[in-house]
C-alpha cells in the first residue's frame, strides 16, 4: 500500500466525527494539524490517549489541531464501533474530533498502518512528521523523546522537525 | 511448573514482555520451562483461546483476568496496571504474583 511521505501535500477527505459533523483539513486553513489513526480497542492507543489529550489541550491556544481518526473494521471489533467512539469521547474528555473511516479509504489514501499512528501536517497542509507520539507507550513519567510535541514546537518555530520520521508503534489497523 | 508464552507478531511488545518474563523467572530464581509459541491465523487463535498478545499461562492458567466479552484473535491485549492505567505490557508484579502463587 502507497503511503504518503514527507513534503508530500495532505490528502483530501471529508469524515464525520463522533457528533455526525464533518470534518475536512480544508476546515483548518494555516493551521497545524495531527492526524492520527486511532481506535478504541488498541492498548496502545489506550495507553496514549490521555497524553494527546493533553497534547491537545496545550497546543489549542497555538492553532494547532488534532484529528484522531477510527479507520479499524468494526464487524470483527466490535469495541472499535461508532457507537463506542461516542462512549470513548465522553469518557477520556476528548478535546478534539475523532473521526469514523467507516470504508477505510482514508487510511489507504495516507496509507497508514498502525494506531497510533501520527501524520502531522504545516500551515502549508505538507506532511512535515510522521510516526508516534513519544519514544514510551508504556510510561508516560519515562518519556525520553516526545517526537510530536517537538515536532510541533519546531514547525511553530520556523522549523523543520528533527527527526522527520519514526517507526510507529501500535496495533495494526484492521482491515475489512 | 510449566509456562506457554502466546503472542502475534504484529503487536510490538512481546519481545519486552518475555524479556520481563525471564527477569521475573530468575529474581524468583524459578526454574521452569517456558514454551514460546507464535499465533499466526486467526483459526490459531481459536484453537488456543488466544485473547491478544502477549498471553502467559503458568500450568495452564492466565495470568490476567479475561472479561467475559473477551473475543479470540490476532489482537494486541491490553494489561491494567496497579494505578489502572492501561499498557500493552502485563506489568511485572503481576507475572510475579502469578509465579509465586503457583511456586
Amino acid at each position: 500500500m502507497k503511503k504518503i511521505i514527507i513534503g508530500d501535500k495532505a490528502p483530501e477527505f471529508t469524515l464525520p466525527d463522533t457528533t455526525g459533523k464533518e470534518h475536512s483539513l480544508a476546515d483548518y486553513p494555516g493551521k497545524v494539524v495531527a492526524v492520527i489513526f486511532s481506535c478504541n480497542h488498541c492498548p496502545y492507543v489506550r495507553a496514549w490517549e490521555d497524553r494527546m489529550v493533553d497534547i491537545q489541550a496545550d497546543y489549542a491556544d497555538k492553532n494547532v489541531h488534532i484529528l484522531a481518526i477510527n479507520s479499524n473494521d468494526a464487524r470483527t471489533y466490535p469495541a472499535d464501533s461508532y457507537t463506542n467512539m461516542k462512549r470513548r469521547v465522553e469518557e477520556k474528555g476528548f478535546n478534539f474530533p475523532y473521526l469514523r473511516d467507516e470504508t477505510q479509504d482514508v487510511a489507504r489514501m495516507f496509507g497508514a498502518e498502525r494506531t497510533p499512528e501520527v501524520f502531522l501536517f504545516n500551515e502549508d497542509d505538507i506532511l512535515a512528521y510522521h510516526g508516534a507520539i513519544d519514544d514510551n507507550y508504556d510510561n508516560p513519567e519515562g518519556v525520553g523523546e516526545h517526537y510530536l510535541r517537538d515536532a510541533l514546537d519546531a514547525l511553530l518555530s520556523g522549523s523543520s522537525p528533527d527527526p522527520v520520521e519514526t517507526k510507529p508503534v501500535g496495533c495494526t489497523i484492521k482491515w475489512k | 511448573m510449566h509456562i506457554r508464552f502466546l503472542y502475534y507478531k504484529d503487536c510490538p511488545s512481546h519481545e519486552t514482555a518475555l524479556q520481563r518474563l525471564r527477569e521475573v523467572l530468575e529474581e524468583e530464581g524459578v526454574q521452569a520451562s517456558v514454551e514460546v509459541l507464535e499465533v499466526r491465523t486467526e483459526s490459531e487463535a481459536q484453537e488456543h483461546s488466544f485473547v491478544g498478545s502477549p498471553t502467559i499461562r503458568i500450568d495452564g492458567r492466565d495470568i490476567a483476568p479475561i472479561s467475559e466479552d473477551a473475543v479470540y484473535g490476532l489482537t494486541c491485549r491490553a494489561y491494567y496496571k496497579e494505578d489502572g492505567r492501561i499498557s500493552p505490557l502485563p506489568p511485572k508484579d503481576m507475572i510475579r504474583k502469578a509465579i509465586i502463587k503457583l511456586k
